[in-house]
């Protein structure tokens, strides 16, 4: 028995050598660690992203000329790194702000990789971030949105999504041209949650739309995750504001359309941040109940055989869903995130973070609608942006604003089921 | 009193009823064997899932579904009894909570593999609609969730307190080895209310699941309701269950409307806090 004990143990210690022999081998790799929701509420949201990065992967490691006018498409590996391969590294955050920090923590000390890309909720973000600061490891982050994750002096910290305030100014140009084809737009309810994203966005649009002359924004927060919401859709049942702004996830966005089916309640214009309403999900789950919601989106598949329409092939056939904004802006974030480390030419994190202080990109090198990609002082990028989008028959969304991007005409008022 | 007001309340009424459903197994297995269950919101989970898969299966809805959760949710039940219960009731509180914990786990991610992330839902008139009755609109699938509820509670409290069957658990309960020798089984009667406080969860996830949206993760949502629920009424109450369902369920909605959703929880949980401080065992709960 004792025997058999040592034998095992043996075994075991060269397993682990040859293990960390391999590694050692193939120092060509580039290890990137993503940090996503892979369980909790928001799960649905990191396997969809998971299966999007891991087409960006695919797309960098391997030649693929017919999207040659993305960075790193055309050559097989990074050429900066005479062809060295990237390595995903996945880290649960399970919904949490605490978890997400561990795990940043564990990426950057024991997986050691060269720089961090997540993390979805705007609130882990923000701690896994502070971990990156420490470390001094370049954190990237292609989605979270709340004003405040730019506003910490971080060094290492860098954002290629739209934010909050570009959301106001677009918003209020779309209300404004809402208005002007007949629709009232006057007195505007935001629906939130109380989360980092939920709260801080509704925030700067309250205040943004007060600067811009719009009175009359009636507040209507909400716990994350709820249980019931007939109490929220009564509440606006009697206040009849004539937009209602969603800044909610894909549970409570759900839970919302039936509750508001139910009660018999719809707004005249039903505008939604994102977020949930960009789910998949959302719309199999309960898209026939709201038909006509517009939602912000940077993502238009675009004409047959753009990168766009190549990568949404090619997304739809890795994960069986349709493309859509998130993950578009997951994917945008990494190919940015690559491109840097690709010109940088090292995996030295002081000549990464110099490299994406450097990026310079040009609309027709990305696969979102953004004007481009360049960072400012405070890590955000100066040139994002973002169409409306409308759920016209409950099934897809089309792009129908601004005008010179609009595959269809705004469908007024909401429809619901 | 305003219209909506009273549709804030109705609204209460029906979601608490619903509370009280599925906190009925939880406090069954309580007042039978004092072992909390935290696998318990992950089988309301499991009820929603079999409710789930008769609809895109078979086309079934509720009529169908409902008795099959209950039937499955009730096998389990006895599966996770003998393979797991009477080892841990043998073992300190703590191996009790982490044993339970444990498979509360281990359900939420096999539901997670095999079906994936994504959110699900059934059909939205899967009950026939919504009814509208002088102004106030009552969902047909909500008040059939709060019929069966008032129906499960009555029918446990009269199982408990009326058959023979309800004196040999309850006996059991009380005292296993004096039960054992007056000739009734600890094991078998242990096993049988396992499986009928699962099966009742079971039914209460298939008739959630006909207006709420069905996720691996909606275990954590309601889970933590059916535990607040049944300490308010009292553990090992079931008529408590009911009572603390719809008093939770009409000061949330209410204080949902009038100060805002956010602080809802805050007031139900104060409530609640103060409430034991006065009464510890809960509203129908024994010393």
């Amino acid at each position: 028995m004792r025997f058999k004990h040592a034998l095992g143990l043996l075994s075991a210690a060269a397993m682990s050598l040859a293990l960390a022999g391999a590694a050692t081998a193939q120092d060509k790799t580039v290890k990137i660690g993503v940090i996503l929701p892979m369980s909790g509420g928001t799960a649905s949201i990191g396997a969809h992203a998971k299966a999007a990065l891991e087409v960006a992967v695919d797309i960098i490691n391997n030649a693929h000329p017919e999207l040659e006018k993305l960075p790193l498409a055309k050559n097989a590996g990074l050429a900066g790194l005479s062809g060295a391969k990237v390595e995903l590294v996945i880290a649960d955050n399970q919904g949490s702000p605490a978890t997400g920090q561990n795990q940043a923590l564990r990426l950057i000390t024991e997986e050691k990789v060269v720089a961090i890309l997540g993390a979805y909720q705007s609130g882990i973000t923000l701690t896994a971030s502070a971990i990156a600061e420490k470390y001094g490891i370049p954190f990237l982050t292609p989605e979270s949105v709340a004003a405040n994750l730019t506003e910490r002096g971080f060094k290492w910290f860098f954002r290629t999504t739209p934010i909050a305030p570009d959301f106001v100014r677009i918003y209020d140009q779309f209300l404004t041209d809402m208005k002007a084809a007949g629709a009232k737009t006057d007195a505007i309810a935001l629906v939130h949650d109380n989360t980092e994203y939920g709260s801080s966005v509704a925030n700067t649009i309250a205040t943004g739309f007060k600067e811009k002359g719009r009175a009359g924004v009636i507040d209507v927060a909400y716990p994350v995750n709820a249980t019931d919401l007939q109490s929220q859709v009564l509440q606006l049942k009697e206040k009849k504001p004539d937009v209602v702004l969603m800044i909610s996830y894909t549970s409570d966005a759900i839970l919302f359309a039936k509750t508001m089916q139910s009660l018999d309640y719809k707004p005249p214009l039903l505008l939604a941040d994102d977020a949930g309403y960009s789910d998949p999900s959302f719309i199999k789950a309960v898209g026939k109940l709201s038909q006509g919601v517009f939602n912000r989106s940077a993502w238009a598949v675009g004409p047959a055989g753009s990168p766009s329409a190549v990568v949404a092939d090619m997304y739809k056939k890795k994960s069986g869903e349709e493309m859509e904004d998130t993950v578009g802006r997951q994917m945008q974030g990494f190919f940015v995130l690559v491109d840097a480390i690709d010109r940088a030419g090292s995996t030295d994190p002081a000549k990464i973070q110099a490299a994406l202080k450097a990026t310079d990109l040009k609309p027709d090198q990305l696969i979102m609608g953004y004007q481009g990609v360049k960072f400012d002082d405070k890590g955000q990028n100066v040139l994002a942006s973002a169409y409306i989008i409308q759920l016209q028959d409950g099934e897809n969304y089309v792009s129908v604003w601004p005008k010179t991007n609009a595959e269809k005409a705004p469908m007024l008022p909401y429809k619901g089921w | 009193m305003s219209l909506i007001l009273v549709q804030v309340i109705v609204g209460g009424l029906l979601l608490g009823a619903v509370y009280a459903l599925f906190s009925s197994g939880l406090t069954l297995v309580w007042g039978m064997m004092n072992i909390v269950n935290f696998a318990h919101g992950d089988f309301v989970m499991l009820g929603m899932y079999v409710a789930f898969v008769v609809y895109t299966l078979m086309g079934g809805g509720p009529i169908l579904g409902a008795p099959l959760a209950t039937l499955v949710l009730a096998t389990l039940g006895v599966i996770v009894y003998f393979g797991l219960i009477r080892d841990i009731m043998k073992g300190p509180m703590l191996a009790q909570i982490l044993g339970t914990f444990g498979l509360a786990l281990l359900l939420r991610y096999s539901v997670f593999w095999w079906f994936g992330a994504n959110f699900q839902s059934l059909p939205q008139n899967i009950v026939g609609g919504t009814y509208a009755v002088a102004g106030l609109r009552i969902e047909a699938s909500r008040l059939l969730a709060g019929v069966v509820a008032l129906l499960v509670t009555l029918g446990l409290h009269l199982l408990l307190t009326r058959t023979s069957l309800g004196s040999k658990m309850l006996a059991v309960a009380e005292d296993a080895t004096a039960a054992q020798l007056m000739g009734i089984r600890p094991d078998t009667m242990q096993a049988i209310a396992w499986a009928i406080a699962a099966g009742a969860t079971g039914l209460a996830g298939a008739l959630i699941a006909n207006f709420f949206y069905i996720v691996p993760t909606v275990g954590e949502t309601l889970g933590i309701v059916a535990f607040v629920t049944v300490s308010l009424g009292g553990f090992g109450s079931v008529p408590g269950a009911l009572v603390a369902g719809l008093l939770i369920g009409v000061i949330e909605s209410l204080s949902g409307y009038l100060i805002g959703a956010v602080y809802k929880d805050i007031v139900v949980y104060l409530l609640f806090l103060f409430f034991l401080w006065f009464r510890p065992q809960g509203l129908m709960g024994k010393m």
